[in-house]
């Protein structure tokens, strides 16, 4: 199992550790070390890395690095999902997953670390349970504190801890009563140069902020819920309905949580909102190229695309570019290489271009490798894959919420090759 | 106000500071000074010299308080023991306390303190704890009989904890029983013999009842569980299947991959024509599939893992190929697992995708993922036969960008291609050739020159594309000096005309130059194929060559099997059984996928399957030496070994003649088909031998097994480089280089006489004057033609030390007379004392050490040999082959000292203390002999050797 946590920063400092077991020395690091510098980018550290006497399996967030030393045969998976868990829980508590938010809070984070697992095993890892045994920071909490003498953390054993929902604590009182859902689907594609599509899916989740009192027991259901065939879901949801009925059926956790996320593949059904015409060319023998970028919206059942940003990694022998914008601005970062063009909202009537010359390193031969553009976008009030909620209802509580369906799609890992 | 202000220090002693605080009387100072200490402790900072001062501060109401004490307890116990023992009853106490939060508190943190007294005060709360009322309590305590049994398994044995765990499997609350499980399974990871898990019907159904309730953890537990237990039959699979199948959906990807292996484990149960069967596999592709859009590390390991599944069932995957595809900005390690997929998932219906998107990864910027891209296309082409057209042309294309890494990998691949579909593709070959300059990779040089040979009668210039890597032969790596002889005996055999000059230049390269032993071996071989029988050479070297494979790096199927029963684990990760690599893993109990049972199916149980094809890295593309001595010896074991006594000399000097007779009868048999004459040996030249593979003449055996002795054992002592010992001025036009060699127990004198006068040469005779050691020659000079004006003969000339004895000065000075048909010449020239090196040089150790004291000190003489970065392993094989035998070796001081000793044919003995330090590349010779006058030459010996 999980036998000890090293937090590494970018600069290579280990800023904490914790050790579930016996003590392991910071020394084990070095094989860590050794692997990201072989690596040239953080991001391509492997995951999984095998010393002499120990394995260490590593996640790379918000510029930490959580290395966690097993000795044993482990599930790296089981691992892996811990270490994000871990990640997210401070993400929770202090609003972000940062070396500062860690070091300011690092008593908390231990207590944290110490509960959440136990020699190993997990112990507690739903921010329900982990609210109630230790509270969050807040700055009126830290005065109440210091001042009454009281301590931040719960002095009885956690409701959910044992109950068959878990994810839940018996007494939630709320004066208004609120559900809410948003339908969040991201489009993962590769368009090839003629703009045709090689892959396309959509990645959907359903995000909910629930604030019920007492024990509600939900269900939610479809328009056509046909779409989701591949789904994962929060374990409250009840798999046996689903399976005959298909409707989520659930008792909620408290506050926010994700509910199901589920894929969308069969091509037909993913739409691709946006075309993208471009002319990136460089001269053989000379050193500048050309650069010419349109883009424009497809049919998007009325809704407008916004938040468009264009970003290219153009090739190392680029020295600057030289470009107009009909529509948003531009930058190129000429140590990364990297051109960034701020649209915004794409009118049908006037499409944005980016056009004008690349220069070159003088000398330098012509680039071979043809840069991709990585393209952002936001469409609300639409879920490209044409899921809609139907109606959710509940049981068991008396009183009437006040309930909401929001729908927004973007652009995952979408990325046009030229 | 936030907890970095705990790491600040002020000037005076921190400790000292923190000591005063901790004792305080204010409960809100205590509190923030027990902050102080574990922020230091987070650090790694070493703060356990407050070790007393907090234990002080345990008994206490304020149970944020107790809980950050318990943290520093946990971390110091072990250094402080004694201490330790003061918080015992503070932790019995809590194990009573009314709040169930502060007995679980206070069981689980004994069991963290890592400490033998303190575990035997543990004893009776954990069993306490282990039947408490509350199941938070009960669900704690069973991970503490796994922490305690880490610590003392004895007493856990001895105490009975492990039968209250094994009931805890039974237990109302799931939690208890993920818990238990997970203990369990902990315990039996260190004990495989101990059957902890004993899985029956009855317990399986109670596992699964908590499976649906437990939380995502406790699934994982149960679940890996699950994947041990052997159904009875496959009813029972199938009913353990479709409760397993919901897991599928879980958010946790660790869930849903152990929930895989639950079902591709008891899949194996299952008949085909089930239903069931067919649905199960149709459900296992999404869950799959959804793990690449998470985090990419767990992208990574689900891939590692999905490589294992389209190996074992391709069928699961086989529409999926577009997750496969790479993204852009996916990490490396991510990018090359999908490629490896997506040639495990191409085949004729997909091709064209897979290729399209290949040929756009040849051009992105990572090299070492442009690589792969490239070797994936020749790969498809092999695995996919309709596309391998279409992967040569996207190769062609390729090689045409001129991106040199493109263009070499490209040419390695091709090589492939031609040995999956022969006489098809050759027609690229000119396309290939015009980028042999560009080629400066190993790899891609072998291939290149691979192919050359290979197709030695399509390509014009062969020879001159041979020749012109022939120049820097001794820069080139080993693979690419084995393919160039391979490639030059190849062209020999196919035109033997043109190339005969070209061939014996490489066999001479590759056998007198090369101290690659591999290389040398391989040189002999053909060396003395060609000259024994050229047809059955032609067999052997252009034997038609075995098509590859279609896939040479699937997994063996045993293993694979193995694998499978470990999905999830690091053992899937790395793709070998954990007992190959787990540490301390004591006796890992191998485990294998359940026998089939519908009777129909049994042949396809992995038990009863054929183990397939081995796997092997690379196609083998060459035949292995081994290969080729098997072939050789094959061919004629019939005569029995008769090797005259002189043939053993000069085994070179024989080839040498025997190329010329061999290159005849190869001729000869090319044309004719009669049978052709091999000259064998030079004992018996005229031997008759038949064309095809009757035995050859016993000569020609016996010195193959003596070669093959020679090599096995010394490998032949180190022969320095031909000099010029007479040039053609001072001899009317006769120029004689040579050099001396000792090859199995004689010596000889290697010559290469010229005629650079412009008058045939002939009658020749040798003679040496008196000398120290009595070398002379044991065989005249045997040159029987003529030797025509600008023609070169080389011979070699057997040696003895039989003749008179003269002291000379140099020591080693040998005066030589030659004698021809126009004149007597004289030279003297001076030999390696190496060569007179007898084999039978070992001393017993006793008797080295009597030896060596016994030999006065004045005798000894000490010399450095510099610049010689040898181990002394190496240096010990080195010296071997000349017959310098080590007789002892220790390490004194970090120094490597070898004791040597070595015997002079006349029976002077020579004792070598040799002293490496390791680093430093210069070594301390000291020898010792009853003859000291030897040792300065003995010293030029080892120089010689040893650099070279």
């Amino acid at each position: 199992m999980i036998h000890s946590l090293f937090l590494i920063n970018c600069s290579g400092d280990i800023f904490l550790e914790k050790h579930w077991k016996s003590v392991v020395s910071q020394s084990v690091c070095d094989y860590f070390f050794e692997a990201q510098e072989k690596a040239a980018d953080v991001e391509n550290v492997p995951p999984v890395i095998s010393t002499p006497h120990h394995y260490l399996i590593s996640i790379y967030r918000e510029k930490i690095f959580f290395v966690s030393v097993i000795q044993t045969e482990v599930p790296p998976l089981f691992v892996i999902e811990f270490l994000h868990r871990v990640a997210d829980t401070f993400q929770d508590y202090f609003g972000e997953c940062s070396e500062t938010a860690i070091k300011d809070n690092v008593v908390i984070v231990y207590e944290l670390l110490e509960e959440m697992l136990d020699n190993g095993f997990p112990l507690a890892t739903e921010s329900n349970i982990l609210k109630e045994l230790i509270k969050p920071p807040t700055i009126l909490r830290s005065v109440v504190n210091s001042i009454t003498g009281s301590s931040n953390m719960g002095e009885t054993l956690p409701t959910g801890q044992l109950s068959n929902i878990p994810w839940r604590k018996a007494v939630v009182k709320y004066t208004n009563n609120e559900a809410y859902f948003d339908v969040i689907e991201e489009i993962d594609a590769i368009i090839d140069k003629s703009g045709s599509t090689v892959f396309a899916e959509i990645q959907g989740v359903i995000d909910s902020c629930i604030k019920l009192s007492g024990m509600p027991d939900l269900s939610l259901s479809f328009m056509n819920p046909r779409l989701l065939d591949d789904v994962s879901f929060h374990p409250c949801i009840r798999f046996k309905r689903w399976e005959s009925e298909r409707v989520l059926s659930f008792i909620p956790p408290d506050g926010n949580f994700r509910l199901i996320s589920y894929r969308v593949s069969s091509q037909n059904l993913v739409a691709i909102p946006v075309y993208v015409k471009h002319i990136i060319s460089f001269k053989e023998n000379s050193s500048s190229g050309r650069f010419d970028v349109t883009i424009g919206p497809k049919q998007n059942m009325g809704k407008t695309v916004e938040g468009v940003i264009v970003t290219v990694h153009m090739p190392k022998a680029v020295l600057n570019m030289n470009l107009t914008s009909t529509q948003g601005s531009y930058t190129f970062d000429p140590v990364l290489k990297v051109l960034t063009w701020d649209i915004g909202k794409i009118s049908p009537q006037k499409l944005p271009n980016l056009k004008g010359i690349v220069n070159l390193q003088s000398g330098a031969p012509k680039p071979e490798e043809n840069p991709s553009l990585n393209i952002q976008f936001k469409i609300q009030q639409l879920a490209i894959s044409g899921l809609k909620v139907n109606r959710l209802d509940m049981f068991g509580e008396k009183y009437k919420p006040f309930k909401g369906v929001k729908y927004i799609t973007k652009a995952g890992k979408f990325q046009v090759r030229t | 106000m936030t907890d970095s202000k705990y790491f600040t220090t002020t000037k005076k002693g921190e400790i000292f500071e923190l000591k005063a605080e901790l004792n305080s009387d204010k409960k809100e100072k205590k509190k923030e000074a027990v902050k102080k200490v574990i922020a230091s402790m987070t650090v790694g900072k070493d703060v356990s010299a407050l070790f007393p001062d907090v234990v002080n501060c345990m008994q206490t109401d304020n149970l944020e308080l107790k809980k950050l004490v318990y943290l520093y307890l946990m971390n110091y116990a072990k250094s402080q023991p004694d201490m330790a023992i003061m918080a015992v009853n503070t932790f019995v106490k809590d194990c009573e306390d009314p709040n169930p939060l502060i007995r679980a508190l206070a069981v689980r943190t004994m069991g963290c303190i890592r400490v033998d007294k303190i575990t035997e005060y543990l004893c009776e709360p954990l069993r306490k704890c282990l039947k408490d009322e509350d199941p938070y309590v009960r669900k704690t305590a069973a991970v503490c009989v796994a922490k305690l049994h880490d610590i003392n398994a004895q007493l856990v044995e001895d105490q009975g904890f492990l039968d209250t765990l094994k009931d805890l499997i039974s237990d109302s609350n799931p939690m208890v029983v993920a818990n238990a499980v997970a203990a369990l399974s902990e315990i039996a990871e260190s004990h495989p013999s101990s059957n902890l898990l004993d899985l029956n019907p009855q317990s399986i159904n109670k596992l699964l009842t908590a499976l649906n309730e437990c939380t995502e953890w406790g699934q994982i537990f149960i679940l890996d569980c699950l994947a041990n237990y052997m159904p009875k039959d496959d009813r029972e699979a199938q009913s353990i299947c479709e409760r397993v199948t919901p897991r599928l959906s879980h958010a946790n990807s660790a869930v849903v991959l152990s929930a895989v292996k639950v079902l591709m484990k008891f899949m194996e149960m299952l008949s085909k024509d089930l239903d069931y069967y067919g649905t199960l596999l149709k459900k296992l592709a999404p869950p799959l599939v959804t793990l690449l859009s998470a985090e990419p590390e767990l992208q990574y390991v689900a891939l590692r893992n999905i490589n294992l599944i389209v190996q074992k069932r391709p069928e699961i995957l086989k529409h999926e190929m577009k997750v496969f595809f790479v993204k852009y900005n996916d990490p490396i390690y991510v990018k090359l697992e999908k490629l490896d997929i997506m040639i495990r998932l191409a085949s004729q219906a997909n091709i064209a995708q897979v290729l399209a998107e290949l040929k756009e990864y040849a051009t992105e910027v990572d090299v070492d993922f442009v690589r792969k891209a490239v070797r994936a296309i020749g790969r498809c082409a092999i695995k996919v036969e309709q596309s391998a057209e279409r992967c040569v042309s996207t190769l062609l294309d390729l090689i045409q960008t001129k991106v040199n890494y493109v263009v070499q990998e490209a040419i390695v691949v091709i090589k492939d291609i031609f040995r999956k579909y022969p006489n098809k593709y050759e027609s690229v070959i000119a396309t290939l050739c015009e980028n042999l300059d560009s080629l400066d990779e190993p790899e891609a040089r072998a291939a290149m020159i691979w192919i050359v040979g290979e197709y030695a009668e399509r390509i014009d210039n062969a020879d001159e594309l041979l020749e012109s890597f022939l120049e820097g032969f001794h820069d080139e790596s080993t693979q690419v000096q084995l393919q160039l002889l391979t490639a030059i005996v190849k062209l020999f055999l196919k035109k033997p005309t043109e190339t005969q000059e070209l061939v014996q230049q490489v066999l001479s390269l590759a056998t007198q130059d090369s101290d690659n032993p591999d290389l040398r071996d391989r040189g002999y071989i053909y060396w003395r194929l060609l000259s024994t029988d050229p047809v059955a050479a032609k067999e052997v070297v252009l034997a038609e060559k075995p098509l590859i494979s279609e896939e040479t790096d699937l997994i063996e199927p045993t293993l694979l099997d193995e694998l499978i029963c470990y999905i999830g684990t690091l053992a899937s990760v790395y793709h070998k059984p954990p007992s190959a690599f787990v540490e301390g893993s004591r006796g890992i109990v191998h485990k294998s996928l359940p026998p089939r049972t519908g009777s129909s199916e049994s042949a396809e149980s992995p038990d009863a399957a054929p183990s397939g094809a081995p796997p092997s890295e690379q196609p083998a593309v060459i035949p292995t030496q081994g290969d080729l001595l098997g072939d050789l010896l094959n061919l004629d074991l019939g005569p029995p070994v008769s090797g005259p006594p002189v043939a053993t000399t000069s085994v070179q000097m024989g080839a040498v003649d025997l190329l010329g007779g061999g290159l005849d009868s190869l001729l000869r048999s090319d044309v004719g088909g009669s049978p052709a004459m091999g000259g064998t040996g030079f004992t018996a030249p005229s031997a008759v031998m038949p064309a095809n593979l009757g035995p050859p003449p016993s000569g020609g055996l016996g010195d193959l097994f003596d070669l093959a002795g020679g090599v096995g054992t010394l490998s032949g002592s180190h022969v320095a480089p031909k000099t010029v010992w007479l040039p053609a001025m001072k001899a009317k036009g006769l120029e004689i280089s040579g050099t001396f060699s000792r090859q199995v127990g004689a010596i000889s004198m290697d010559l290469l006489l010229t005629n650079k006068a412009l008058q045939v040469m002939s009658d020749f005779a040798i003679q040496f004057n008196r000398n120290s050691f009595g070398l002379a020659p044991a065989a005249p000079l045997q040159i029987h033609a003529p030797l025509a004006p600008n023609q070169t003969v080389e011979i070699s000339l057997p040696l003895n030390t039989v003749g008179s004895v003269m002291k000379m000065d140099p020591l080693n000075n040998l005066q030589v007379a030659v004698k021809n048909n126009i004149d007597v010449f004289y030279f003297s020239t001076l030999y390696p004392l190496h060569i007179l090196f007898v084999e039978d040089g070992k001393m017993e150790r006793q008797m080295f050490l009597a030896t060596w004291k016994d030999i006065p000190n004045e005798n000894e003489a000490q010399f450095q040999i510099r610049d010689c970065p040898l181990s002394a392993d190496a240096v010990s094989s080195k010296l071997q082959g000349s017959n310098i035998f080590t007789v002892a070796k220790r390490n004194v001081e970090g120094q490597d000292m070898l004791y040597q000793s070595l015997k002079l044919t006349n029976g002077i003995w020579v004792l070598a203390e040799l002293r490496i330090q390791p680093g430093s590349p210069s070594f301390t010779l000291s020898l010792k002999c009853r003859a000291p006058e030897v040792s300065h030459y003995v010293y030029q010996a080892y120089e010689t050797i040893l650099k070279n």
